[in-house]
């Protein structure tokens, strides 16, 4: 008798979800506790596509390492470049031309822009809405057609290097960002219908995985989850790196911190990225669109870390040298390890279905976890 | 609060501190052993309150580890970088600063299995990146796989 | 073309010739068999089309095309891939029960061939005409989920048995709102066999005929039929985002496809119900009174109502499939209970009420 009620009472149970599972979107492994279908524990296994980069970086040289950075958040390659592009050119002292710093920042605003599209799309589809994927996926088409064009890479592009840019804007580069943001511009509401009033959907977000402000600075969650939180973390804003200090956009501040005010934030984003490329797109200086520098670049002694904003939040890269070609260290702060580091925290005491919805507004991609 | 500022906080606490301002952040190097009480300083002290640690990692010298925290005030905005000096390369050990801020939960078991500093008093101070039965600690300068990793 | 208009000149025709040749008892002995391969060869044509439509449908409204490679309009693709199903291995974990197992397709699929038996296609081609069709349909329909739960229990997984519960959670609790608001225009017709069902409505559908009532329990079956059938937002037991596929995640090759041909099967099933207790099933659309009208509307063979009706019911389960997003467990239990099943009492009483003061046309 006494043993049944012992089997009775162990009520917890484990289940993998992932490395192969629809909504981890990607190789990333959660253990879950389950109580019946109430979790109870959230524990990550990571480094499934585990690379090693930074140990990588002690061997490249820095041209090599900005294209390994395309390779870890794919769907803000662009804005990952950057930040090493950023970081050698701070430490060189190299002052980019006008011209690169616009181009730059409209290229930032279209790949998040397009990072955002895809995270709707695949969040839709999630919360089993499988159409919005569809949709989504159709948005983003035309900036990868942009991209294609402007630097033949629809993904991973590649297109900074230290010192500037590969090469020159294609001449349709104006026009065809123009018309996309004329397009967008309407297609954006039509997000709204689809999705955001659903009753359903409000159900299944409202008061899901709250994640209060003093929790988000804490665990270091940082971009729109982070802001949704009403923690101000938006780099562009506080750190301002190439024209973004020229341009006037809100910081989109959430204050419920629920899967909501993470989704309505991403939404906010993207209005407001539109608003920050059209002040842009038609005041592109003239002028050249990279610095020449060395074959070989050397960073004199010492260290520099570079932030940015990338589409899931602060990206960051810490670079010490020694004066050597390769950085003797270098470490790539990625948003999506230390927002998946809250997750635990957020899922406790939601349902199965509640995780993937508050997995979906966490944005995760899992080679920028893994690196 | 300003780079001075922070300086003289910090020195009042822990003299033997070795403060160098560098291009971007000031740059406190301390002894291992003094992390825990100057970080918990660091955070609940509302002159500095720095809440907000964006970045943590070791880094591997010729003759001791270190552990490099970022640091950052959300309500002051000033930043800093403290680095934790261990001088033991075979034994490396740090105490962990998670509980006072929640992201080096992760951020020390990534230095863990990396650079194998150990952190006291971490929760659960497992691999999270590698296999668990991984050999080494491979970002160390010495590590050596000559399988895997190939060297030019 | 009599029999197009009504089916008793072809089965009684059949039924003819055989007594010609046959003692009595091998007659019905063949006119069962008959009746068996007619089901078959239906549920292969239903398995195949229902896939296409929907394929074609989800197409459309997610903007694009859909398939459009094998054959022309892509109308081959389903035949390609049932003979691709047939050729898939069929794996089972090393832990499961096999016995279970391997039953529990076989268990969906008889449950939706038994509810086939008793549904009216046209006038006269019905195979079964009990005086408790309604009852007899919804009870074997409901036996769909001792499959389900078998397949969760047997596979040896969690994801599956997290599906098998939610299945039967979910099945249990919108089985009652099916019989509830099937019961609403049963007071009506007073009577629970589908012919008598059918003949009530020759002068106008009961959807139009019992006031807001009857609009009620239309939406209150729709909701409850899709949660019954599994789907899309109610297909928690899938729920390909959170549970793999649910239930069944372990199946492959010819057992998947019976729970994917099971669940067109009964969707279909639930629409014709739908059909023909609130669209008058194959009659036509008739108003009272209007002869001329009434006559036009006679031209168009019943058999054609009836599909058609039926098609624009699967037709609405597959917009709710692709707009909406998927409920979680206690919403979908609260929508059920809380709602739903509240709605449906009050709404029996008043249409009660009517039919007691002959309100109703």
């Amino acid at each position: 008798m006494e043993e049944v009620t012992q089997e009775l009472e162990s009520k917890e149970y484990f289940i993998n979800m992932g490395p192969q599972h629809p909504s981890t979107h990607g190789v990333l492994r959660l253990v879950l506790s389950l109580d019946g279908e109430i979790i109870k524990k959230v524990e990550p296994h990571l480094g499934y596509i585990h690379r090693s980069i930074e140990k990588m970086c002690e061997h490249d040289s820095y041209q090599q390492i900005v294209h390994l950075t395309d390779r870890m958040d794919y769907l803000s390659c662009h804005i990952n470049n950057e930040a090493v592009c950023l970081a050698v050119e701070q430490a060189l002292q190299l002052e980019v031309p006008d011209r690169v710093k616009v181009i730059r920042t409209i290229i930032d605003e279209l790949t998040r822009l397009s990072s955002h599209q895809l995270w709707w799309g695949v969040m839709g589809m999630d919360l089993g809405a499988i159409t919005t994927f569809l949709y989504g996926f159709r948005d983003r088409e035309i900036i990868t057609d942009i991209f294609e064009e402007t630097c033949g890479a629809r993904l991973t592009m590649n297109y900074n290097i230290p010192g500037g840019l590969f090469f020159d804007i294609h001449p349709n580069f104006q026009k065809r960002t123009k018309d996309f943001i004329t397009y967008f511009r309407k297609k954006l509401p039509e997000y709204d219908t689809l999705l955001t009033n659903n009753v359903i959907f409000m159900q299944r977000m409202k008061g899901i995985g709250k994640l209060s402000k003093e929790d988000a600075i804490s665990y270091g969650v940082t971009g729109p989850t982070g802001r949704a939180s009403g923690f101000s973390c938006d780099v562009r804003k506080q750190h301002p790196y190439m024209a973004y200090d020229k341009v006037n956009f809100k910081e989109v501040l959430g204050t419920e911190g629920d899967c909501l005010a993470r989704y309505k934030c991403r939404i906010a984003e993207m209005w407001e990225s539109m608003s920050i490329i059209e002040q842009l797109i038609d005041n592109i200086p003239e002028g050249p669109v990279k610095v020449p520098t060395k074959a070989v670049i050397k960073l004199p002694k010492g260290e520099w870390y570079q932030k940015v904003e990338t589409a899931r939040g602060e990206f960051g890269v810490y670079i010490i040298s020694e004066g050597q070609r390769s950085p003797y260290r270098l470490k790539f702060r990625s948003p999506g390890f230390s927002n998946l580091s809250a997750l635990d925290h957020m899922a406790r005491g939601c349902k199965i279905a509640d995780l993937v919805a508050i997995m979906s507004t966490l944005d995760l991609v899992i080679p920028d976890i893994d690196r | 609060m300003h780079n001075e500022g922070i300086q003289k906080f910090i020195l009042d606490r822990v003299p033997e501190a070795e403060c160098v301002e560098g291009t971007q952040f000031l740059q406190v190097t301390i002894p291992s052993e003094k992390i825990l009480p100057l970080a918990s300083e660091l955070k609940s002290n509302e002159a500095t309150s720095f809440d907000f640690l964006f970045c943590l990692t070791g880094v591997d010298w010729p003759a001791h580890m270190e552990v490099v925290y970022h640091l950052k005030s959300t309500q002051h905005q000033h930043q800093l970088v403290l680095k934790a000096k261990i001088n033991s390369r075979e034994n490396p050990e740090v105490a962990t600063v998670c509980h006072i801020w929640r992201t080096a939960e992760l951020h020390e078991r990534e230095a863990y299995e990396l650079f194998g500093i150990k952190f006291l008093n971490h929760p659960d101070l497992r691999r999270l990146l590698l296999p668990d039965d991984w050999e080494g600690w491979p970002m160390r300068k010495d590590y050596d796989d000559p399988i895997n990793m190939i060297a030019y | 073309m009599n029999w197009l208009y009504d089916f008793s000149y072809l089965t009684g025709g059949i039924h003819n010739s055989l007594s010609e040749h046959f003692e009595p008892s091998t007659v019905t002995l063949i006119e069962m068999i008959l009746a068996g391969v007619a089901f078959m060869i239906l549920f292969a044509i239903l398995g195949l089309v229902l896939v296409y439509a929907e394929r074609k449908v989800s197409a459309f409204f997610q903007q694009r095309l859909g398939p459009m490679r094998v054959g022309k309009w892509g109308t081959a693709q389903t035949l390609a891939d049932v003979i691709k199903l047939l050729m898939k291995e069929p794996l089972m974990n090393k832990n499961a029960d096999s016995f279970l197992f391997n039953l529990a397709p076989y268990i969906i699929m008889i449950a939706a061939f038994m509810a086939m038996a008793a549904l009216p296609f046209a006038k006269g081609l019905h195979a079964l005409d009990f005086d408790i069709g309604i009852l007899y349909v919804s009870a074997v329909s409901s036996l769909g989920v001792i499959g389900i739960l078998l397949a969760g229990w047997s596979s040896d997984n969690k994801y599956s048995l997290i599906g098998a519960m939610r299945s039967g959670a979910q099945i249990i609790s919108y089985e009652l709102s099916v019989g509830l608001s099937l019961l609403t225009i049963v007071v009506l017709t007073g009577s629970l066999q589908f012919s008598t069902i059918i003949e009530s409505q020759a002068n106008g559908w009961w959807i139009f005929k019992g006031h807001i009532s009857a609009v009620i329990a239309f939406i209150i079956f729709l909701i409850a039929s899709t949660a019954e059938t599994n789907r899309g937002p109610f297909d928690l037991a899938e729920a390909e985002s959170e549970l793999t596929a649910g239930f069944h995640t372990e199946y492959s090759g010819l057992k998947f496809a019976f729970f994917f041909l099971a669940e067109f099967a009964n969707m279909f099933i639930v629409s014709a119900i739908g059909a023909t207790v609130f669209l008058g099933g194959w009659m036509p659309f008739h108003i009272g009174g209007w002869v001329g009208f009434n006559n036009i509307m006679d031209y168009i063979p019943p058999i054609f109502w009836f599909f058609g009706k039926v098609s624009f019911i699967i037709f609405l389960m597959m917009w709710f499939r692709w707009t909406f997003p998927r409920l979680r467990i206690d919403q979908l239990l609260t929508l059920e209970w809380k709602y739903l099943l509240p709605v449906n009492l009050m709404n029996i009483l008043i249409m009660a009420f009517l039919a007691l003061m002959g309100w109703h046309f």
